[in-house]
Formats: structure tokens, C-alpha cells, sequence
């Protein structure tokens, strides 16, 4: 665990100190001190979002879009009933840092969702957690009475007229729940599987409600921008990419865990913050945003800074910012094998092509990683992925298929060499 | 309106059409087969991709709404890729196992995958197999075949109104089954193997009978309740194999119940009669048709002759065809016989209208209405597709409201409801009636008299939904016309459609009650209350098809003469001189007409079994034997139009005859049976539909059901056996039905196990 200094979601958070969650610690950090501006301020709900489409706030979940945006599409007249959503499914492998924001600043969290509500004109917010995370969920409910009891859960929040009720609700440990369609249904209590789109969120969501969904650390970043302003928060990025970013770092580097630094940091940089690469090996190659992304060389990745545009233009994506680093003794053949099996096991089975195809893939690789690889099975593998991908209800059939596409566009020859020698390049 | 072009062609559609819809106005076809017009639209077998102008992926027909100006090409290269793709990923884990699939030949996967599929598969991983489910005795399994469109699942939560089929289960791993241990139980579950588009559910009864290329298809009209669905009747070798829905949107839709769709096996049961038959000196004998006519023909003349022509009745079911009855009333007539009847299972001699009951508006107007209040009916086992009806029309906003001596769950949202014991629905009805004459300030009606009355909250709540109404509707259902006090239930719900403007209904409860009705054939009224000389029994069965089988049986018994036309055994071995063996609706051309007056007129699908004879022909030649007029026609058309004459609408009337005068009677502080016709016990072909009876519903109705309370104060519990007294005895297992009133035991009535209890006596359960 690490953080950087000028972080935003982290801002002022000492991790070593277990009482540094609290209300009252959050408040004397400066918390809740966005959402008193609003009320000092009378800011407007336009106001709030001019602020939000300045700082460039691209969504932390993965998909990296603007967030004022986002919540500009709420449909502003709506006479019903209106829902905030948080996304803390978080369910990607290499992806640990939302876990970290609702142990360590809760309130961040609890903030932005009750300021998005105001914003939104959204009385009531979930908080999808995880079901397979267990002492931070309940530190957050336990946060959640912390705001209610200190009056900025409730009716007429700090004398705006605005009321804002906010609760977390508990998974169950499925992927495909982090998609925010899933997500909705798996919420409603149905089973969660991705809804076909559109209709967005926005004009039928929960419940067949106006619903915006952002990520935890969409959401924790809020009170800055709110508090110091959008400006404020771009500078510390860079055009495009405002603010400061978590980046859960693994595999083999020295010293895994998240970062949070400004958006354009360069790689080597961040490699560094992280320790170097463990027993001084090579670096290989780097998965940059979550297992979804394609893998991209170490000469690219050195080339790179960290935030959307350039890694998009490198040839892969952000996405939630968890960096899987590989050295020169990672077997490419083994990791996708790995990585294809995840997304076999988590397809939720509705639609054809992913329910079919995921498997198929995963047996292919599977067949060359033990030996019984042909020729033929590389474009295959690209052939099906090219049959799953952008014909399937929810990203999780693309999800699926850039990680193979990746590996075999930077990697063909380890592949290659596995189906004629039938073994590894590399020793493991 | 938006502008839109589909493969070249510019169309208009309205807007919030998707692109399936503009394909299908233009009768472009896009593969699919998820979709379905009557199901949510669930967009995830994704064969309907096709190309859009503009969009960078393929996009779902089905999902996709039209945007102005949009253009689609349904079989660009780009789209026939994209199908293509699916459906490789379809086939890989399906057994291609088609020579021994039922649906081979119907099947959508197989029909497609020509057009698609390689002949080779690029899959050489290994298949998944899928463990076959127990979903009952109607729906047999093979779920390794299944393409997870959900279709069923959808069907069962949308349409059946209740989810009885899901997908557990992820990924590969996902699969359609039942709840743990449960099986299907809707009353329109076969519809489920119709929508399957792959062999994984066919039908049970059906299973390995047939292919479908060896069937002739023949159109015809469903022989029970009131409803009429079109049938698709499939038949080899002269005989009824499958029967299918024939798609009428003003009447079934595509839809049918299961006792419209597997009733049939009845046609082909070892019961069949396929002689006539002569009793002498107590054995029976085969004889000819000339002989046993003759018989007949001087038997009734002999009858007549010595005891006058009230000695004899007629009677028939209204399962029987419109010529059927004519012809069987112009016999009787002509002999001088007055007394003809099919109102066979009324309780109440006194309830007549002026002219035929029926639904006072189409099937599709009643779908229209905006509240609807149901009036003594189980309307899920007696019109299981009127209450599918109503179950979508309340998901656009139809009030639905019941008063009925059960709670039965009609599985829509209620907006009223009002439970009575059996021999309180009038009392039900004048709560309701009280509380609308004060929602409106008006007056009740000098034949009513509510100074008895008390308003409970729950008959506000109905008379709220039914005076909010603008296009309200009340129907009396079965249990109302069954009803003791039948002409009472019919006082007061007339009052109140008069006094709301609703428009005022009856169920009719067989496939011919209006046509019955119309030509006149109900002019005897309780034909058993007087044992006659002789009964000419035309389907009927003394035993099951009355209101009081004990005293129908007793004087069949002892009638000097009884003649039965029938097509199947039954215990008129016992009671009959003569058995005629007549066709079922199968083996006839005829004519019903149903609940909204509407005759529909079929032709045989097969020719009659053994010497069966139509029964309209039968009464031809008797009618040429006794030397009557007017028998001699060519067709069965011919006594159709004769017998619609006068045509059908000016005589549909559900106008009481005169004024009945109403008041509320103290509810009885006894035992109290709700004596309820069970669903496959309504008519002779669903009794003999074996795969039907062994069915939970038939299960259900072998019980005797009453609430916790009632149960412990006879002190039996669900499952202890219990002896019923009501004048004979019966002996039944005990099952709970939380929501009957205390008091009430809930027994079949045309049961096989209840034949004996008199529903006039006096009742008494003990634990046996
Ligand atoms: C298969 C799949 C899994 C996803 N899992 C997550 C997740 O665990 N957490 C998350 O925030 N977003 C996840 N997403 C993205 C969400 O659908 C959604 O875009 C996001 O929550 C929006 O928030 P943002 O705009 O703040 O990024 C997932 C998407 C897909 C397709
Ligand atoms: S069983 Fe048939 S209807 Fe049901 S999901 Fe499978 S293929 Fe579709
Ligand atoms: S028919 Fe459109 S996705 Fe199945």
C-alpha cells in the first residue's frame, strides 16, 4: 500500500492510523467541505456539472468516459423517482483499488454519491459491494450511520431541501455484475445478467428509473473537484485527463499494491514507485488496465505515460488502471490461458457468441499450453474472437477476446513455438 | 413516423418500432430466434444481426429501435457474416442429433443451419451435455439440444403469469430447468414446446409418434370451454397425432390451454365405441346401424304412445355441434317432444335470459376494458386463456377485480377482491352493489333490497375499480352460473353493470353453451328432477356432466328406454338400452359457437373410427325413419344454415327474463362445499386425456381442500384421508387451500370419486 501525496481520492489519508476513516478524521482532512460549498454556495446544479465537464473526470471503471457528461444525460424534468448507483463490484482480475477506497476513505465515497444525488436530482443511491469482500463492507455501512447520525444522509441536507438516502448492498461474487446493466439487475434481486442497450441507464435504469452509474473512485474524486474546482483538478493530469488516478499494481514488481499519481505519469515512473521489477529480471510485457486489456511489449510500455490516451494509442486501454506486470520468465502461452479461462467461467451465458465462444477459446489455448496445439489454431483463436466481438449484448465477449488479440499480435512466435515444440519458451 | 429503409426498400413505421418490426411489415426475414412477437424482447441468441448504415458492428434486429432515416441491409455481406457466426457458435455444443430429434423437420435451428452451417465443424473440442429434466407429463426434455434463447422462461413469467422455468447457472454451465423438484404446472404450459425453437422441449404425449413430415394439417375449433381456439390438427393414418394452435388473434392468439392441446388422446383411447349396440335380456349385442335405428325409431314411438310425449327428454353437452343439437331438437319435435336440455350442470332451475348468454362484447373488446370484474369463476381452469388475456391487459393498465367463493391466485395483480363462502356470492355481490350505489348517489334497484347489506372495505374496493371504470366489464364465470342461487348472482352483477355502464357478461362454459342457447335446445330445464320414460343421451354422461350426478343416475336407471350416443364406454353399460357410436369433433363437420357469438364451423379431420357415425347423419336417418319432414339434407352445411336463419346477433341477450327479486340471506354457520367442475374433468374427451390426469391440476382436484382453521376443526391435517357424507359418501385426501373462507371444503364435482355425493344433502367430513 502506497499513495501519492498530492492524491486526490487519498487526499490526507493516513494509512496508518486505523481511526483515519472516520467522519471525523474525513471532516478535519477537509471532507465534506465540497458539499458545504454547495450549500454556502447555492451552487446550481448546472454549476456543479460545468465544474465536472472542466476537470475532465473520465469514469474510473473502465470504459474511462467523461463524467460530467455522463451526468448531463439525466434527464433533468423527470417527474419519478431518480437513482445514483455505485459500482464497487470491482471484479477484474489485477483490479484492487476500490476496495481500498471504502476501507480507507469511505466518506470520500459516500460524499460524491450524496453530491452526484444533488446534482442528479437522484434521492436514493446504492452502493453495489462486492460479495466477496467482507470487513469493508461492513466498515462502510458502518460509515453510512457515521453520515446519517452527522445529518448529511437524510432529509434536507444541510438545509438545502435536498434529501439523499444511500445504501450498500452486498453481491455475490459475479464478474459479469460489474457491468452496470447486470449490476441494476442483480440489485432489483433478479439474476444478474447485462441488459441489452438501449435504453442507457439514464432514461431506464433501476427499476425502470432515470439511473447514473459511475465507479467507486469516480464517485471519491468528487468532493475535490467540487471543493477546489474543476481547473483545479485537470492541472493535475493533463488535457483530457484530469486529476490523479489509482493504479493497483501486481505481478512482478517489488512492491504491488496502489498508487494513486497524476494521470500522465510516465510508466517507468510508476515502475519505479512500485519498487522495480522483483530479482532485478527483465521486464516482458504489461497488461495496463485490467485483464481485459491487451497486453502490450516492454518497449512500447516504456514509451508510454499513464492515462487514456496514450495507452489507447499504444494500442490497448487504461481501463480501471491495473497495471499486470510480467517479467522475461512469464510464459504468454500459460498467462492467456489463464486469463481465457476467467472470462469462460464469468460469461453469464445469455448470449450466444460469449456463452459459445469463450469456451471455445479457452480450449483451444488450453489444447496448445498442453501440447496438442496445431497450426492452424492462431488464426482460429483470432477467427472465433473476431465472431465474439462487438456482436455480444455487454463487453464482456470484447473483454474476452482483446486479450487474446493482444497476445497474438505482440507474441505469435511464443505461441507458435508451444504448438510446434510442445512446450514453453521460457522456463517456469 | 419514421422513414426507414430495409434492404433498398423505403418504408414508414411508427415510431418505437425496432428494426424486426420494419423487416417484418415488408416481409423481409431476418433469421432469429430469441424474438418472438408476443414475448419481451430478450435480444440474446443475436442471429438477427444485420448491417446498419452508419453503426460500426452489427446490430440486433429484434433490439434495435428505427431512428429516422436509418438504412438496413438484412443480407449484406456484412450481416450474413455476422448470422453466420452465430449460428457456428450455436451448432458446436448442439448434438446435431436430428435423425432422432422430434423436431426434426420443425425445427428453426435446423431450418436455419442449412441456409448457414458449414457442412464441417471447426469445433473439435469436446460437447457439453446437459442432464434432462422432469418438467411433468406434458413436456418431455432433451437439454443438451438447447440454445438458452429463453423463450420458455420468458413465456412462463410473462404469458403463464408465473416463472415456473428459469436459467440458473452461468456461462456454459447455464441451464433452462424447473424449480428444484417441481414440475411445470401452468394450464397453458404445452405453448412452451410450440416456442421452443430446437428439439429440447416436445411433446410428452406425443414423443416419437410421429415426424412431421408424415402429418397432414387440418384446421379445426377446440371442443371445450367457451373460448373456441383454432386448432391445427395433425393427423397420419387417420388418426389425431398432435394438435397445435392455429394462429387467431381475435380469439387464442397463438396460444393454447392443454386441455385444448392434449385432449386429443382421447380420440385414440381403447374406450372408444366403434359398434352400436342393442341390450336384450341383459347382454349386449353388436348390431347393424339399420338394426339398431329401427330400434330406436319404434322403442321413442312406443314411448310416446303409451306415455305421452313428456315422458321423454332429450339431452345433450354443449360439446355438442350446432347441427347436432338442431337436428336432435327437429326430432324430438317432430315426435311432439318439448323436452330438450344441455343446461345440464345448473343448479338453478329459475335463472334463464331473455336470450343467449354470451360475453356481451368480443374476446378482443373484454381485452380492452379498463377494470373488469370476474364474478365466480376459477377463471384460470375454466377460460385459461381469457385469463392469460387479462393478465396481459393489466400489464397496460386493466383493473382486474373478483368476487368468488375461493382466492384462488388468477397470477395477475388484483386491484379488488372480494372472497365469499359458496352460498354467499349474492351477499358478495349486494356489499359491492351497496357501496357502488353510494360512490355513485344513486338508488339500488326496487328489486334489490340491500337494507341487510353491510359495506366491508373490500367491496368498496371493487365498486372504487368498477364505477372508476370507462370501459368496465363484469363477468359472470362458471361457479356463478352453477350457482344455487344463479338467477340472484345474475340480479345483482346486472344491476351493477346497469348502474356503472359496465358492460355485462356471461363465460359461456362449453364450446356450444351459446349455440345450444340460440337454437332453442334449452326448453326442458332440470330434465332429471322428474324421471322420464326415456332419455335419448347425446354425449352426455349422467354421471359427470350434471349438477347432481346421484339423482341424473337414478333416473336414468330407472327409465324404461334409454338411448345413448356416444363415442366412448362408459356406465351406460349399466343404465342403457341402446349405445350409438357417434363422432367426436374430430370425425364430423359442425359448427360451435363461442362466448362472443361467434360460430365457427369446422370439417372432420379423419374419417369416423369403425361404424362411428356423425351424429348429425344418425338423426337424419331416424328422422327418415319415424317418418318426420324436413331430414333430408345433403350436407351438414345445409342444417347450419338453416339453424343460423335467423342469425346470431339479434338473438344475444343477457337480459334477465323478468325481475328477480334479491335480499340478502344469513350466511349458513354449517360445512359448506364449493362444488367446483375440476379443468380436465369439464367435458368426455379432457376426462379420457390420460397425459391430462396426471397432471398436478388432476392431482389438486382428487383433494379435499379447506383452510387451516376449517381443517383443524374437522381435526385432519394435509394429507390424512378423510370420508365425505352428502347423501352417498366419498372417500378423498386432505389438502390445505389457506384462502377458502372457514367452513368451506372445496370437493370437485364431476369426479369420478365425488360421483356419488348428492350436492343437495346435507354434508359431513370426518377423518376416515
Ligand atoms: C464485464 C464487465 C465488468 C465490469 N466490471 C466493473 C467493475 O467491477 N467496476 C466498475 O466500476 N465498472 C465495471 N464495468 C464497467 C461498468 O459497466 C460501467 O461502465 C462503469 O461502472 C461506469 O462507471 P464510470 O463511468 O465511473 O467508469 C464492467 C464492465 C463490463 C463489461
Ligand atoms: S429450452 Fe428451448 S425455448 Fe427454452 S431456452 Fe432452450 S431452446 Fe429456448
Ligand atoms: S432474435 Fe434478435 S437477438 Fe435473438
Amino acid at each position: 500500500m502506497a499513495t501519492f501525496a498530492k492524491g486526490v481520492v487519498f487526499e490526507g489519508v493516513d494509512f496508518d492510523d486505523p481511526n483515519s476513516w472516520r467522519l471525523e478524521e474525513y471532516v478535519k482532512r477537509g471532507g465534506y467541505a465540497g458539499l458545504r460549498r454547495i450549500a454556502d454556495e447555492k451552487l446550481t446544479q448546472d454549476q456543479i456539472i460545468a465544474e465536472m465537464k472542466l476537470s475532465a473526470l473520465r469514469g474510473r471503471g473502465g470504459a474511462g468516459f467523461p463524467t460530467g457528461l455522463k451526468w448531463s444525460f439525466m434527464p433533468r424534468s423527470f417527474p419519478g423517482q431518480k437513482y445514483l448507483v455505485c459500482n464497487t463490484d470491482e471484479g477484474e482480475p489485477g483490479t484492487f483499488k476500490d476496495l481500498d477506497i471504502i476501507w480507507n476513505n469511505p466518506h470520500a465515497l459516500i460524499e460524491g454519491m450524496i453530491i452526484g444525488g444533488f446534482t442528479m436530482g437522484a434521492t436514493v443511491g446504492y452502493n453495489y459491494i462486492h460479495g466477496e469482500v467482507f470487513e469493508a463492507y461492513e466498515r462502510f455501512e458502518e460509515a453510512i450511520e457515521e453520515a446519517r447520525a452527522a445529518g448529511f444522509l437524510g432529509a434536507n441536507i444541510l438545509g438545502c431541501g435536498f434529501d439523499f438516502q444511500l445504501h450498500a448492498h452486498h453481491g455475490y461474487g459475479a464478474y459479469i455484475c460489474g457491468e452496470e446493466t447486470a449490476l441494476l439487475e442483480s440489485l432489483e434481486g433478479k439474476k444478474g445478467q447485462p441488459r441489452f442497450k438501449p435504453p442507457f441507464p439514464a432514461s431506464f435504469g433501476l427499476y425502470g428509473k432515470p439511473t447514473t452509474i459511475n465507479n467507486t473512485e469516480t464517485y471519491a474524486s468528487v468532493p475535490y473537484i467540487v471543493r477546489n474546482g474543476g481547473q483545479k483538478f485537470l492541472e493535475l493530469g493533463k488535457p483530457n485527463n484530469g486529476g490523479t488516478k489509482l493504479f493497483s499494481i501486481s505481478g512482478h514488481v517489488n512492491r504491488p499494491g496502489n498508487y494513486e499519481v497524476p494521470l500522465g505519469m510516465p510508466f517507468a515512473e510508476l515502475l519505479e514507485l512500485a519498487g522495480g521489477m522483483r530479482n532485478g529480471k527483465k521486464l516482458k510485457a504489461v497488461i495496463p488496465g485490467g485483464s481485459s486489456a491487451p497486453v502490450l511489449p516492454a518497449d512500447i510500455m516504456m514509451n508510454c505515460t499513464m492515462d487514456f490516451d496514450s495507452i489507447a494509442k499504444a494500442g490497448s486501454m487504461l481501463g480501471s488502471g491495473a497495471v499486470i506486470v510480467m517479467d522475461e520468465d512469464t510464459c504468454m502461452v500459460r498467462a492467456l490461458e489463464r486469463l481465457s479461462y476467467f472470462y469462460f467461467e464469468e460469461s453469464c451465458g445469455q448470449c450466444t457468441p460469449c456463452r459459445e465462444g469463450t469456451g471455445w477459446l479457452y480450449r483451444v489455448i488450453h489444447r496448445i499450453e498442453h501440447g496438442h496445439g496445431r497450426p492452424e489454431d492462431l488464426d482460429l483463436l483470432l477467427s472465433v474472437g473476431a465472431n465474439i466481438a462487438g456482436r455480444t449484448i455487454c463487453a464482456l465477449g470484447d473483454a474476452a477476446v482483446m486479450p487474446v488479440q493482444g497476445m497474438l499480435k505482440h507474441f505469435r512466435s511464443e505461441f507458435e513455438y508451444h504448438i510446434e515444440n510442445k512446450r514453453c519458451l521460457v522456463d517456469h | 413516423m419514421l422513414e426507414v429503409e430495409i434492404d433498398g426498400k423505403k418504408l414508414t413505421v411508427p415510431g418505437g418500432s425496432t428494426v424486426m418490426d420494419a423487416a417484418n411489415s415488408v416481409g423481409a426475414y431476418i433469421p432469429h430466434f430469441c424474438y418472438h412477437k408476443k414475448l419481451s424482447i430478450a435480444a440474446n441468441c443475436r442471429m438477427c444481426l444485420v448491417q446498419v448504415e452508419k453503426a460500426p458492428k452489427p446490430l440486433p434486429a429484434c433490439a434495435t429501435p428505427v431512428t429516422d432515416g436509418m438504412k438496413v441491409w438484412t443480407h449484406s455481406d456484412s450481416a450474413v457474416k455476422a448470422q453466420a457466426g452465430v449460428m457456428e457458435f450455436l451448432l458446436i455444443n448442439h448434438p446435431l442429433d436430428c435423425p432422432i430429434c422430434d423436431q426434426g423437420g420443425e425445427c428453426q435451428l435446423q431450418d436455419l443451419a442449412v441456409g448457414y452451417g458449414k457442412s464441417a465443424s471447426r469445433y473439435e473440442e469436446e460437447k457439453r451435455s446437459v442432464v434432462n429434466k422432469n418438467l411433468g407429463p406434458l413436456i418431455s426434455t432433451d437439454m443438451t439440444r438447447c440454445i438458452h434463447c429463453t423463450r420458455c422462461v420468458r413465456f412462463t413469467e410473462e404469458v403463464a403469469g408465473y416463472q415456473e422455468l428459469g436459467m440458473p447457472g452461468r456461462g456454459e454451465h447455464s441451464e433452462i430447468m424447473s424449480f428444484i423438484g417441481k414440475t411445470v404446472n401452468s394450464e397453458i404450459s404445452g405453448n412452451v414446446i410450440d416456442l421452443c425453437p430446437v428439439g429440447a422441449l416436445t411433446s410428452k404425449p406425443f414423443r416419437f409418434s410421429a415426424r412431421t413430415w408424415e402429418l397432414s394439417r387440418r384446421k379445426s375449433v377446440s371442443p371445450h370451454d367457451g373460448l373456441g381456439s383454432n386448432l391445427t390438427v395433425q393427423v397420419k393414418d387417420h388418426q389425431v397425432k398432435r394438435v397445435l394452435p392455429l394462429d387467431n388473434e381475435s380469439i387464442n392468439e397463438c396460444w393454447l390451454s392443454d386441455r385444448d392441446r392434449f385432449s386429443y388422446e382421447a380420440l385414440n383411447s381403447p374406450e372408444r365405441v366403434t359398434k352400436p349396440m342393442i341390450k336384450q335380456g341383459g347382454v349386449w349385442q353388436q348390431v347393424e346401424w339399420t338394426v339398431a335405428l329401427e330400434y330406436v325409431a319404434n322403442g321413442l314411438k312406443s314411448i310416446v304412445a303409451d306415455h305421452g310425449v313428456d315422458s321423454i327428454a332429450a339431452v345433450a353437452t354443449p360439446q355438442s355441434t350446432l347441427e347436432e343439437l338442431f337436428l336432435l331438437k327437429k326430432l324430438a319435435n317432430g315426435l311432439g317432444v318439448q323436452n330438450t336440455e344441455s343446461r345440464l350442470r345448473q343448479h338453478d332451475a329459475s335463472f334463464a335470459t331473455a336470450g343467449v348468454q354470451w360475453l356481451g362484447q368480443s374476446i378482443v373488446e373484454l381485452a380492452e376494458s379498463d377494470a373488469v370484474v370476474v364474478v365466480g369463476s376459477t377463471l384460470r381452469k375454466e377460460h385459461p386463456l381469457i385469463a392469460q388475456r387479462l393478465r396481459q391487459a393489466v400489464k397496460h393498465g386493466m383493473k382486474v377485480a373478483a368476487v368468488n367463493p375461493h382466492g384462488d391466485d388468477m397470477l395477475l395483480r388484483l386491484a379488488g377482491e372480494v372472497v365469499t363462502r359458496p352460498d354467499q356470492l349474492v351477499e358478495g355481490l349486494l356489499a359491492v352493489l351497496k357501496a357502488t350505489v353510494e360512490i355513485k348517489g344513486a338508488t339500488c334497484p326496487a328489486h334489490i333490497d340491500t337494507s341487510h347489506t353491510e359495506i366491508t372495505d373490500v367491496a368498496r374496493g371493487v365498486a372504487n375499480i368498477l364505477a372508476a371504470g370507462e370501459r368496465a366489464s363484469i363477468i359472470l364465470g362458471n361457479l356463478a352460473v352453477q350457482d344455487a342461487r344463479a338467477a340472484e348472482i345474475h340480479a345483482v352483477a346486472a344491476a351493477l353493470a346497469a348502474l356503472t355502464g359496465a358492460t355485462f357478461g356471461v363465460l359461456t362454459a362449453g364450446a356450444n353453451t351459446a349455440g345450444a342457447e340460440l337454437i332453442g335446445f334449452n326448453a326442458a330445464g332440470d330434465v332429471f328432477a322428474t324421471p322420464k320414460k326415456a332419455y335419448v343421451l347425446l354425449g352426455a354422461e349422467p354421471d359427470f356432466d350434471t349438477a347432481n350426478p346421484v339423482k341424473a343416475l337414478a333416473a336414468v336407471e330407472q327409465a324404461e328406454m334409454v338411448v345413448v350416443l356416444s363415442s366412448f364406454q362408459s356406465c351406460a353399460y349399466d343404465y342403457a338400452d341402446v349405445i350409438l357410436p357417434v363422432s367426436p369433433f374430430s370425425e364430423t363437420s359442425g359448427t360451435y359457437i363461442n362466448m362472443e357469438g361467434r360460430p365457427q364451423s369446422f370439417n372432420g379431420v379423419v374419417r369416423p373410427l369403425g361404424d362411428t357415425r356423425p351424429a348429425w347423419k344418425v338423426f337424419r336417418v331416424l328422422g327418415n325413419l319415424l317418418g318426420l319432414h324436413g331430414f333430408d339434407y345433403g350436407t351438414s352445411e345445409e342444417v347450419r344454415d338453416e339453424a343460423l336463419a335467423a342469425g346470431v346477433e339479434a338473438r344475444l341477450n343477457n337480459n334477465a327474463v323478468a325481475h328477480v327479486h334479491v335480499k340478502a340471506r344469513a350466511a349458513g354457520n354449517g360445512l359448506v362445499r364449493l362444488a367446483e367442475v375440476p379443468l380436465y374433468q369439464s367435458d368426455v374427451l379432457s376426462r379420457r386425456a390420460p397425459s391430462l390426469h396426471a397432471t398436478v391440476d388432476a392431482q389438486v382436484a382428487e383433494t379435499l381442500r379447506a383452510n387451516a382453521a376449517t381443517l383443524a376443526a374437522l381435526g385432519v391435517a394435509a394429507g390424512d384421508k378423510v370420508k365425505v357424507e352428502q347423501g352417498g359418501t366419498a372417500e378423498l385426501v386432505v389438502a390445505l387451500d389457506a384462502r377458502l373462507l372457514d367452513q368451506v371444503v372445496r370437493i370437485s364435482a364431476g369426479h369420478p370419486l365425488t360421483r356419488d355425493l348428492d350436492s343437495a344433502a346435507a354434508l359431513q367430513v370426518a377423518k376416515a
